[in-house]
């Protein structure tokens, strides 16, 4: 059995999560590079609603609808300005029904 | 949107936030909350324990109302090697009192009762609005803020920063620093629901007592970090936290860690069977005393998580925060009453306040702490748990091994690790930091 299915995924973890999705208007964006730093490829791993990617290319993408809203991310690729970091607008985002 | 002047402005409706503006509200200020979750506490997160003498200080008879979960009569301190946990717990019947010491919260609950009593107190909270930026006048002085709701800037005599140690405004207007990785730790929690009966019986209380489990070891795979389960009524918290410098550093994943945490067969057992209803992440301050930044400045004071007051050894973090947001309250309405300008000068006696308290006091004792835990990672979470363990099934497993092997086997496997010198070293830099 790999790790995979030994335990439950994280997008598994995350529907019992209640959003309010801004669509079309991500509070995360990684800038266009060719190679990732160590940083944001430890993202992909890192991230604790796995919203990072590594590409086939070899670049990190990001789908920021699960985002818990850490900061993760923020505290370890922000200042390098590989990633820009917002709060999503007042009232979207995750909401946290216990917390 | 709005027009009108305001004697202060806070930012976030967290347990800093909250008590800051419920201080000044009650002593009759003009004070504006802005939260950018639907409610208070929507984007709050913690394990979470309560600890009811930094409430009592703001509204004495909290528990009456508050919405709490147990009161605490027990806390275990769990060892943990990949098969066994070698344990010391405290129980003690005196915690069955009539005013109890601590209590276990849901946050989403608790902040939105301690957002009510604000209210009640005059507080005008605006919910769904994320402020985007400080405003600052030619002076550098903080006059104000802007939100990303449509209208104008808002404008106040000071700025409470109560925006959590993620928040973005203190540190866009380089008030404080980004946190370093070394200096937060990320911490994954899950919500596990089970009939109130069930968690008595599992954790071998009754009625409204509560039990803490705190657990450290192979579980963060030798990185600084912890794991925790506390009984609400009818739910477990069960969560796991570590450096954020080490995740990196391991390529660890937090929920991965999470699962197996919750597959260990101490823990499994308590949970069997529930249903989870809610995966959460966050931050939590680790630095410790010299991460904290410059706590006021012209027109603005920095409150709570967001100035990385937290007490990492004693698990202590909302009643830090509680705290400084009722001092840096209190400060305000001081120099406010004297008709003084809020200048940096003047909101230097929020810092003064603070260090006479046992926020400043605590952090200060542990000063150390952080980067002993941060050094030495691999050595206390993953070796000493290991050998701890061996040492513990030496003592117990009867084999036929005469007692003097066993115990010449379980010395020699402590020196081999660390040395005879490591050790000593070890104990010694423990002893100074906790010191």
């Amino acid at each position: 059995m790999g790790i995979e299915a030994q335990f439950q995924k994280v997008e598994e973890k995350l529907y019992q999560n209640r959003y309010l999705v801004d669509a079309g208007q991500p509070h995360i964006k990684i800038a266009p590079h060719e190679k990732p730093s160590k940083n944001l490829l430890a993202m992909t791993h890192l991230c604790p609603a796995g919203c990072y990617t590594e590409a086939e290319s070899g670049q990190v993408e990001i789908a920021a609808d699960g985002c818990l809203e850490c900061g993760t991310c923020r505290v370890l690729c922000e200042e390098t300005g590989e990633i820009s970091w917002n709060y999503p607008r007042g009232g979207y985002g995750i909401l946290f029904k216990f917390g | 949107m709005i027009d009108e002047k305001f004697d202060a402005i806070v930012i976030g409706a967290g347990m800093a936030g909250n008590a800051a503006a419920y201080t000044m509200a009650s002593r009759g200020m003009k004070v504006l909350q802005l939260e950018r979750g639907e409610y208070p506490g929507s984007k709050n997160v913690q394990g979470g324990i309560l600890y009811a003498d930094m409430v009592e200080k703001i509204i004495p008879e909290f528990r009456n109302e508050a919405p709490l979960e147990r009161h605490l009569i027990e806390q275990r301190f769990w060892l943990m090697s990949d098969t066994a946990h070698t344990g010391m717990h405290y129980r003690n019947e005196d915690f069955n009192e009539d005013k109890g010491n601590r209590y276990t919260i849901i946050r989403s609950q608790f902040d939105r009762w301690f957002s009510q009593q604000s209210r009640e107190k005059g507080v005008i909270l605006l919910c769904e609005t994320t402020a985007v930026e400080l405003i600052q006048d030619a002076y550098g002085k903080v006059v104000g803020v802007r939100t990303d709701r449509s209208g104008g800037p808002i404008h106040a005599d000071v700025v409470v920063l109560a925006e959590g140690v993620n928040g973005l405004l203190g540190t866009r207007a380089e008030l404080r620093p980004r946190p370093q990785p070394s200096q937060v730790a990320l911490a994954v929690k899950e919500m596990h629901f089970l009939p109130a009966e069930v968690i008595e019986q599992r954790f071998n209380i009754k009625g409204d007592e509560g039990v803490v489990i705190e657990a450290a070891g192979t579980i963060s795979k030798g990185m600084a970090g912890m794991g925790f389960i506390y009984t609400n009524k009818e739910s477990i918290s069960i969560g796991l936290g570590c450096l954020v410098s080490d995740f990196a550093e391991n390529q660890s994943s937090p929920a991965q860690l999470l699962e197996m945490f919750k597959k260990h067969p101490s823990v499994a057992p308590l949970i069997a069977g529930s249903e989870v209803k809610e995966y959460a992440a966050h931050l939590i301050p680790e630095g410790g005393y010299n991460a904290i930044p410059k706590l006021f400045g012209h027109g603005y004071v920095i409150c709570g998580d967001a100035a990385q007051l937290n007490n990492a050894v004693h698990r202590e973090g909302s009643n830090l925060a509680m705290t400084s947001g009722r001092i840096a309250g209190e400060a305000i309405y001081q120099i406010k009453s004297r008709r003084d300008p809020f200048t940096a000068d003047n909101l230097s006696l929020y810092k003064k306040m603070l260090d006479d308290s046992f926020v400043i006091k605590d952090l200060k004792k542990y000063k150390d702490m952080p980067e002993l835990l941060h050094t030495q990672a691999s050595n206390l979470f993953l070796t000493y748990p290991q050998l701890v363990a061996k040492a513990m099934e030496n003592f117990v497993r009867v084999d036929g091994t005469p007692k003097i092997e066993k115990e010449k086997s379980t010395f020699s496997s402590f020196r081999k690790k660390r040395g005879a010198l490591g050790l000593l070293g070890d104990a010694v830099r423990f002893a100074r930091a906790w010191r």
